[in-house]
């Protein structure tokens, strides 16, 4: 029945054969695509190699080549006023730039954001499946997950593949009765709640930037142009990051987006004060 | 195919030099070339393939458009290892046929690209060797593209150029569709006329510079009124 699938009860015989130690993930050479809405997931993974070292071969001198679409700088930071995230919007693949406006935000729901590096497809494919997850958590429980909880839901799933060669780097933010609620997790299933997060290759350009502004008791603008100069400062000295500043502010009511920005007038405006 | 590495070209071995121990394994994938291009205007998409089949320096065939109807608003380009196209195409067939059974409607854009998403991701440890572009209209009748990487990671976009040749169509696209790094310029929209042509000379510019690029290009014009498809010949050296 459809309503026993969404409410999760299991029938006997599958919690059996769930206490006696069946994974709840299978890997098959094949995968079925016709169990779509199946409880159970499914991952093809070729046969008799070990996955994360599979592409790295294929990918040697003389075979074909394919690339992933990647890299990012992120980052995050609580004050007085809520949570402001702001993320760049480039995607690479190997050394093509295959798009400069990806949207790495994903909007879980109006009070949780979840922010994306890494691998594209990685972070794309969890967080949608987390957004799934806090959705049916809201209908069988009918209160608002906990960002707590939501964190811990994503790292869960990202330690069922340890080891597989995943790669996400993400932060989830968000407001719930403890108040704003900010956990980085990532693919080797770290997950750490603190006051301040970046993520991604250009994550130690944006560190200096807000390290250097932050006071706990800033003003909204204040906190909107140091998450901006952060991502700002961090595309113009890598690489692998630019195009616009995507900024969010999650406050107790909920979360805004404050801004999308290109980064090279901002960095045009920054001139002035940088010489 | 065999991996190429004891191999010299066709035909040939390498010259004998001592190159310590070397393995030779097979390669689950090859590279069969071929470029796809997605262009979404206000009320019309285009997607464009040339339709050269080849592997190393062989072309198998002159003929093979890499471009797939999937409904009456879709259609979707697939570039990479001919045998994955193949069988993603069939599989994407089969599930919008389980769709219109269980749902009776037709999958829309927006929808069968959410669902290549998962598709591709399930084979996130095996990928499907295959760049795939999917343009359309969407509920509103709006033209819509969407383009996507190996393992499903995916956006809606107004232009996109996948496949052996992407690298060269994409900056002359962000150009003449984007408006990009030219100053002083009226943003005008695109219309069906000028945005055909202007697929058409991207492709013939493609062909000059890119080895797996040639033969003909298949052009399909989806507007509310259906999908339309010519064939225009291109180099075929």
């Amino acid at each position: 029945m459809a309503l026993v699938e969404v409410s999760g009860l299991k029938p006997f015989s599958e919690t059996s054969g769930q206490i006696f130690g069946t994974r709840q993930t299978h890997l098959v050479d094949r995968t079925n695509h016709y169990s779509f809405g199946s409880s159970v997931r499914e991952f093809a993974v070729p046969v008799g190699e070990e996955p994360s070292g599979f592409l790295t071969s294929c990918n040697k001198e003389g075979g074909v080549n394919i690339e992933m679409n990647h890299g990012t700088t992120t980052l995050a930071f609580k004050f007085r006023h809520g949570v402001i995230v702001a993320v760049d919007s480039r995607a690479s693949a190997g050394r093509y730039l295959a798009s400069n406006d990806v949207n790495k935000v994903i909007e879980i729901n109006p009070y949780l954001l979840g922010t994306m590096s890494g691998s594209a497809a990685d972070c794309q494919y969890w967080e949608r499946l987390l957004a799934k997850e806090c959705r049916l958590y809201r209908l069988r429980n009918n209160h608002r997950i906990s960002v707590a909880a939501a964190s811990k839901l994503l790292c869960n799933m990202m330690l069922g593949y340890k080891g597989m060669g995943l790669s996400v780097g993400s932060m989830i933010c968000g407001w719930d009765k403890e108040g704003p609620g900010l956990y980085y997790v990532d693919e080797n299933g770290n997950r750490l709640s603190g006051r301040m997060f970046s993520t991604g290759c250009g994550n130690s350009y944006a560190y200096g930037v807000v390290d250097s502004g932050y006071r706990e008791d800033m003003t909204v603008e204040e906190a909107y142009e140091l998450g901006r100069r952060g991502i700002a400062h961090a595309t113009h000295r890598d690489a692998y990051s630019g195009g616009v500043v995507n900024m969010y502010h999650m406050k107790e009511d909920g979360w805004i987006k404050v801004c999308k920005e290109d980064v090279s007038e901002l960095i045009h405006r920054y001139r002035e004060g940088m010489f | 195919m065999l991996s190429a590495q004891g191999f010299g070209g066709p035909g040939k071995m390498k010259e004998y030099h001592y190159a310590g121990a070397v393995e030779n394994r097979f390669s689950p994938y090859a590279f069969n070339g071929g470029t796809v291009l997605a262009v979404a205007g206000e009320d019309f998409a285009i997607v464009a393939s040339d339709t050269r089949l080849s592997e190393g320096y062989s072309i198998h065939s002159r003929d093979s458009p890499k471009c797939y109807k999937l409904t009456d608003t879709t259609v979707i380009g697939c570039s990479g290892f001919h045998g994955d196209c193949l069988t993603l195409t069939k599989i994407i067939d089969a599930r919008l046929k389980m769709y219109k059974h269980s749902n009776n409607k037709t999958m829309t854009s927006g929808a069968i690209a959410a669902m290549l998403s998962t598709i591709l991701y399930s084979r996130r440890f095996f990928p499907y060797y295959v760049y795939n572009i999917i343009g359309g209209l969407d509920e509103e009748g709006k033209g819509a593209v969407y383009s996507f990487d190996p393992v499903g990671s995916y956006q809606r976009d107004t232009y996109k150029a996948g496949g052996s040749a992407s690298a060269m169509l994409q900056p002359l696209l962000d150009n003449q569709i984007g408006f990009k790094n030219m100053e002083g310029v009226q943003h005008l929209p695109l219309t069906q006329e000028k945005a055909v042509q202007l697929v058409k000379d991207v492709f013939i510019s493609a062909a000059e510079r890119d080895v797996y690029t040639g033969d003909a290009l298949r052009v399909c014009v989806i507007t509310k009124d259906g999908i339309n498809e010519q064939t225009i010949p291109l180099r075929k050296d």
